[in-house]
C-alpha cells in the first residue's frame, strides 16, 4: 500500500493508505481526528470541510495521496495550544452560530478561509456568498453570517465590534 | 449569588458549545468500539419488484466478508417486523391497514431504497465490493409513487391486503353542519393545495452501532435517536425481544433530527441482533444519498379546501379533503400526522363554528414518510392561510382585515375549536399587529413602486397561524390511537455539596437542552449556573422518558424538572425546619436560602444538601437521607404557540428568480427561558420553512424513482438563498403548566411556507395568478410571467 506522510496540526504523521482513501478517511478513521465530519457523498455540504496548505479544501473530495507533503489543520488544530480559542471559535459561541454542532467544524474552517483571504473586508453578501458550499441545516445562516462579520476585524487585528 | 445573570430570560451562552467548535462532540459515527465490523446494506433499485432469488455465495467469498444475512436469517431467529406506533381507525371504525414491515426485505421490495441483504465485513470497503457481488433476480411489478397514480382505479397495489392503496379513510367535524352552513353561504371559496414532500437532510447522516456483551448477556445500541428509550421499548420489546434491562440504547450528541431520528428504523434492529449474533460490535453509517432513500421523508398532501363565508366575510363553514402519502410501508407515528397533528388545527387562529375534515391516507412505492419539523401543522397551516389570500382575491376583502374578522379574540380563551382541541391562551391581534409594524406592512407600497423602478416584481405576504405542540396528554392520545404514553421525567440529584445533576427523558439534537434546563434548574434552586448539569441520551442513565420531538422537551419535560424540584424543596424545607428549630410550615425558599418566614434565620441550599447526606444533625426517624427526587409529569393538555409571519419577495421577470428580501416572525411561544436559543430556533424553522416554500422538492419519477436524491439535485437552503430573519416575541403564558412554556422547535416551519407563497403570489398579482404550490422555483415562475406575457402581447 503507498504511504501518505502530511503534518496534521502540527504533527508529522506518515500513513499507508490505498489509492482510493479519502483524506477525511484518512483524517478520522488512522488518525482518530473526528471533528471532521462528513455531511455527504457528492461534495455539497462541506462539513468535511478543512485547511490544506493554508487554504480551505473539502476533505471529502481529497485523496489522501494528495496530501502527501501537505500541511494540514483541522477543527481540532485550531485553538492556541494552550486552548485559547481561535476568533472564530469565540465569534461563533458568542453569536449563537451553532446548535447541533454537526456542520460547525467544516463551517469555521470555511470561514476562516474566507476571512483569511479578504483582507479588505466582507459584506454580508460576501459572506452569504462564501459559505455557499457549507450546508447548515439548524440556524438559517442569520447567526453564522453575524458571527463570520464579527469575527473579521478581530482576525485581522482591527477594533472588535461589540455583539448585539 | 452571580455576577451575571444567568437565571430565565437570561441569553446564556450555551454549555454545549466549547465541545462542538474545538470537534470535540460525540457523534455515533465519532465513536467505534473494539472488534468493530462494518453493515452495509443492500438496497432495492427498483421501486417495486419480486424477489425470485438472492444469490449471496460470491458476496460470502469476498476478502474480509463476515457475514451476509437476508430476511431468512432473521426469520429463523424470530425477528419482528418495524412495529407502528400509532393507529387511526377509518370512518366505518374498522382499523388502518397495517401491512408487515418486515427489517430485510421479504418476497417483494416496495420502494427504492428498501433493504434487501445485510452484509458485514472487516471494513466499511470490503462490506461494499461485497455487496457489488450479491445478486438479486427480480421480477419488476408496475408502481405508484404519485397520489394521483396511487389511488387511481385500475392501480397496482403496492400491498395485497389494502385495497386501492388506501391504509385508512378518517373523517373528523361534524358533516352535516358544514354541508348546511354551505347552503346559506354568500360566498364559497374553493382552492385545491398540494404540500410538497421533502426529505429532512439533517446534516448528521443516520448511524447505528450495535454490541452485545456475551458475559452479561447485554446489548448495547448506539444510535443517532432523538429518543432512546422509545426506541429500546419499540426494538426490544417487537422486533428482538430482547429484555429492556439487556439492552441499553445511546443516544450520544446528535447533529440535527428534525423528526427524522424519532422512529424505529430496520438499521438499528440489524446492527443490534448481528451483534449478537457474531459476538462482535457491528457499526453502520448512512450515506447520504443512502439518507435520500431509507430516511422517513415529510409532508406529501393533496388537498381540496372549501370556505362557506357570510356576506360580510365571516367565515361559516370550512370543509377540507386530503389525500396523505404514507409510503410504502408505516413509519412510527405516520398515521398521525395527517390526522391528529393536522386536522385538528384547521380552526388555525380563526372562529370556524364548524368544520368537515377527511383523510384518505395512501400507500405507494415511495419512502414511508412521517412527522418532520412540524408535522401535521404545517400542512394544515399552509391550506388555511393560502385559502385565506385566495378568498381575500375572490372576495375583494382585504386580507388583513379578512384575518382581523375572523380570529378568535383575545377573551375567548380557553377556547374550544370544532376539531377536538382547545385553545388555553394566545392573542393574535398582538402578534398580527406587531408584526406588520416590525415588517412596516404600511410602507410596503412604496418598496414595491421603488423595486418596480429597477424592473422588479416585489410582493408581501402574511400567515397568522396557531399550533398544537408540548405532546401530549397520555389518556388523549391513547383514545386517539398512540400506542405510547407522552409524559416526561426528570430526576434531580443533588450532590453533597449542592451541586445538581438533572437526569432527562428528553433529548437534545441541537437545541441546547444542557444550557436552557441548567438555567431552569440552577434560577429555581439557586443554585449557580455552573453548577448544574444535564444528563440526556442513555437508558441506563435516565429514567424512562420519550424523547425530544412535537416542541415538548420544554413544556413537558421542564415541567417534569419543575415537578421534582418541588419535591427537592419540600423535603429541603423538613431539614431546614429541624436545623433551624422551627415548624415547616414557617420555612420559605427562595434564592437558594430556606428561611424561618419573618426572620433572618437560614440555612443555604448546600447546607441543607449536606446535611441530607451527612445525617447526624437529622430527623432521621421521619425522613430519608440523600437528596435525590424523580417527577413524571403527564400534560393536561397541548400547548398553543401561536404568531405572524410576514415575508417580502422581489422576483426578476426576466429570470424568474425570487429572493426573499425582508422576512419578519413576530411569535408567541410562552415563557422564554433563553431569548438566544428561542430566536435561533425560529430563524432555523424559518429557514427550513422558506427551503420547502421556495426550494426543496422530493421529486419521484412517476415510475417510483426518486430523481432529487443527492445534495446536486434536492436543493437545500444555502446561506446565500436566505435573508436575514428578524424574529420577535408576544407572550402569553400557557394556562396548565408551571412554566408558561408552549414551545419554540416548530414555529418557523409552520408559520412561514404560506407567508413566503402569499408574496409570491402577491408579486405576481398583475399575472392572474391565483395559487402556486410549493416550491416556487425560477422555471415555475418564469412560465407563469411569460405566458402571461405571451397572453398580454396577443391582447
Amino acid at each position: 500500500m503507498p504511504q501518505v506522510t502530511l503534518t496534521v496540526n502540527g504533527k508529522t504523521h506518515t500513513v499507508e493508505v490505498e489509492g482510493r482513501t479519502l483524506l477525511v478517511e484518512l483524517l478520522r478513521e488512522k488518525l482518530g481526528l473526528t471533528g471532521t465530519h462528513v455531511g455527504c457523498d457528492t461534495s455539497q455540504c462541506g462539513a468535511c470541510t478543512v485547511m490544506m496548505n493554508g487554504t480551505s479544501v473539502k476533505s471529502c473530495t481529497t485523496l489522501a495521496l494528495q496530501a502527501d507533503g501537505a500541511s494540514v489543520m483541522t477543527i481540532e488544530g485550531l485553538a492556541a495550544a494552550d486552548g485559547t480559542l481561535h476568533p472564530m471559535q469565540e465569534a461563533f459561541r458568542e453569536h449563537h452560530a451553532l446548535q447541533c454542532g454537526f456542520c460547525t467544524p467544516g463551517m469555521v474552517m470555511s470561514a476562516v478561509d474566507l476571512v483569511q483571504s479578504h483582507p479588505q473586508g466582507l459584506s454580508e453578501a460576501d459572506i452569504r456568498h462564501g459559505l455557499e458550499g457549507n450546508l447548515c441545516r439548524c440556524t438559517g445562516y442569520h447567526n453564522i453570517v453575524k458571527a463570520v462579520a464579527a469575527a473579521w476585524p478581530v482576525m485581522h487585528g482591527k477594533q472588535p465590534v461589540a455583539a448585539e | 449569588m452571580n455576577a451575571i445573570f444567568e437565571g430565565i430570560g437570561a441569553s446564556v451562552r450555551r454549555k454545549e458549545d466549547l465541545r462542538f467548535i474545538s470537534g470535540r462532540g460525540h457523534y455515533t459515527d465519532d465513536m467505534n468500539r473494539a472488534g468493530q465490523t462494518h453493515l452495509i446494506l443492500k438496497r432495492s433499485d427498483r421501486p417495486h419488484a419480486i424477489i425470485n432469488s438472492i444469490d449471496i455465495s460470491a458476496a460470502k467469498a469476498a476478502p474480509g466478508v463476515v457475514a451476509v444475512f437476508t430476511h431468512a436469517d432473521l426469520d429463523a431467529d424470530g425477528v419482528g417486523g418495524v412495529p407502528c406506533g400509532w393507529q387511526i381507525h377509518s370512518k366505518d371504525g374498522s382499523p388502518m391497514v397495517e401491512p408487515a414491515h418486515p427489517v430485510l426485505a421479504t418476497g417483494r421490495v416496495r420502494h427504492v431504497g428498501d433493504p434487501v441483504v445485510a452484509i458485514i465485513a472487516e471494513t466499511k470497503q470490503q462490506a461494499k465490493n461485497a455487496a457489488e457481488l450479491v445478486v438479486i433476480d427480480y421480477t419488476d411489478l408496475p408502481a405508484v409513487a404519485h397520489i394521483a397514480d396511487a389511488i387511481a382505479p385500475s392501480a397496482p397495489l403496492v400491498h395485497d391486503g389494502a385495497p386501492g392503496n388506501t391504509c385508512f379513510d378518517w373523517h373528523l367535524g361534524d358533516k352535516e353542519a358544514v354541508d348546511a352552513a354551505f347552503a346559506r353561504a354568500a360566498h364559497r371559496v374553493k382552492l385545491d393545495l398540494a404540500n410538497n414532500r421533502l426529505v429532512p437532510n439533517a446534516m448528521e447522516p443516520r448511524a447505528a452501532i450495535g454490541d452485545y456483551d456475551a458475559m452479561s448477556g447485554e446489548y448495547t445500541l448506539i444510535t443517532t435517536s432523538q429518543n432512546p428509550h422509545v426506541i429500546r421499548l419499540l426494538m426490544g420489546a417487537f422486533v428482538l425481544h430482547i429484555p429492556e434491562h439487556k439492552l441499553r440504547v445511546l443516544a450520544p450528541d446528535v447533529g440535527g433530527g428534525f423528526g427524522s431520528k424519532i422512529y424505529h428504523y430496520a438499521e438499528e434492529a440489524i446492527v443490534t441482533w448481528a451483534a449478537g449474533k457474531l459476538k462482535r460490535p457491528v457499526k453502520w453509517t448512512c450515506d447520504r444519498s443512502e439518507a435520500f432513500v431509507s430516511d422517513a421523508h415529510g409532508r406529501d398532501h393533496l388537498s381540496t379546501a372549501e370556505m362557506a363565508l357570510d356576506a360580510e366575510g365571516n367565515f361559516l363553514a370550512l370543509r377540507v379533503s386530503t389525500v396523505a402519502n404514507l409510503g410504502a410501508y408505516l413509519s412510527t407515528f405516520a398515521p398521525a400526522v395527517p390526522t391528529y397533528l393536522s386536522a385538528t388545527l384547521l380552526a388555525g387562529v380563526y372562529k370556524t363554528p364548524v368544520i368537515y375534515s377527511e383523510v384518505r391516507a395512501i400507500f405507494s412505492n415511495t419512502v414511508p414518510v412521517d412527522a418532520y419539523r412540524g408535522a401535521g401543522r404545517p400542512e394544515s397551516t399552509f391550506l388555511l392561510e393560502r385559502l385565506l389570500d385566495t378568498i381575500a382575491q375572490d372576495t375583494g376583502i382585504d386580507r388583513i382585515e379578512l384575518r382581523r374578522r375572523n380570529f378568535i379574540p383575545a377573551d375567548a380563551f380557553p377556547y374550544q375549536t370544532p376539531v377536538a382541541l382547545q385553545y388555553d391562551s394566545g392573542d393574535y391581534v398582538t402578534t398580527l399587529n406587531s408584526a406588520l409594524k416590525a415588517a412596516d406592512w404600511a410602507g410596503f407600497a412604496g418598496r414595491r413602486a421603488e423595486a418596480k423602478s429597477r424592473g422588479k416584481l416585489r410582493g408581501i405576504g402574511v400567515s397568522t397561524y396557531v399550533e398544537a405542540c408540548g405532546i401530549a396528554p397520555s389518556k388523549l392520545v391513547g383514545a386517539l390511537g398512540a400506542r405510547a404514553a407522552l409524559y416526561e421525567v426528570a430526576q434531580i440529584r443533588v450532590h453533597p455539596t449542592g451541586s445538581v445533576t438533572v437526569f432527562t427523558g428528553t433529548h437534545s439534537h441541537g437545541q441546547g437542552h444542557e444550557t436552557t434546563f441548567a438555567q431552569l434548574v440552577a434560577s429555581q434552586l439557586g443554585v449557580p449556573f455552573s453548577q448544574v448539569d444535564i444528563v440526556h441520551g442513555d437508558t441506563n442513565k435516565i429514567p424512562f422518558g420519550m424523547g425530544t420531538y412535537g416542541s415538548r422537551s420544554l413544556a413537558v419535560g421542564g415541567t417534569a424538572m419543575v415537578k421534582a424540584m418541588d419535591k427537592i424543596i419540600a423535603k429541603g424545607k423538613k431539614i431546614a425546619a429541624h436545623l433551624l428549630e422551627a415548624s415547616v410550615e414557617d420555612i420559605e425558599f427562595a434564592d437558594g436560602n430556606f428561611t424561618v418566614a419573618g426572620t433572618d434565620r437560614a440555612k443555604s441550599f448546600g447546607e441543607i444538601a449536606l446535611t441530607a447526606y451527612v445525617p447526624h444533625n437529622y430527623p432521621i426517624e421521619e425522613l430519608e437521607p440523600g437528596l435525590e427526587e424523580t417527577a413524571f409529569y403527564d400534560p393536561a393538555n397541548f400547548t398553543f404557540p401561536g404568531g405572524c409571519h410576514v415575508c417580502e419577495v422581489e422576483i426578476d421577470p426576466e429570470t424568474g428568480t425570487i429572493q426573499v428580501v425582508n422576512f419578519t416572525a413576530v411569535d408567541d411561544v410562552g415563557r422564554v427561558i433563553n431569548p438566544m436559543i428561542v430566536e435561533g430556533q425560529i430563524q432555523g424553522g424559518i429557514a427550513q420553512g422558506i427551503g420547502q416554500a421556495l426550494l426543496e422538492d422530493a421529486v419521484y419519477d412517476k415510475a417510483g424513482q426518486l430523481v432529487s436524491g443527492s445534495f446536486m439535485d434536492y436543493t437545500m437552503p444555502r446561506a446565500d438563498n436566505l435573508p436575514n430573519i428578524s424574529v420577535g416575541t408576544e407572550t402569553t403564558l400557557c394556562t396548565h403548566n408551571a412554566l408558561g412554556v408552549k414551545g419554540c422547535g416548530e414555529v418557523g416551519a409552520i408559520g412561514s411556507p404560506p407567508a413566503v407563497m402569499n408574496a409570491v403570489v402577491d408579486a405576481l398579482k398583475d399575472y392572474g395568478v391565483r395559487h402556486m404550490n410549493m416550491p416556487a422555483t425560477p422555471m415555475k415562475i418564469w412560465q407563469i410571467i411569460n405566458a402571461s406575457a405571451g397572453k398580454l402581447a396577443a391582447d
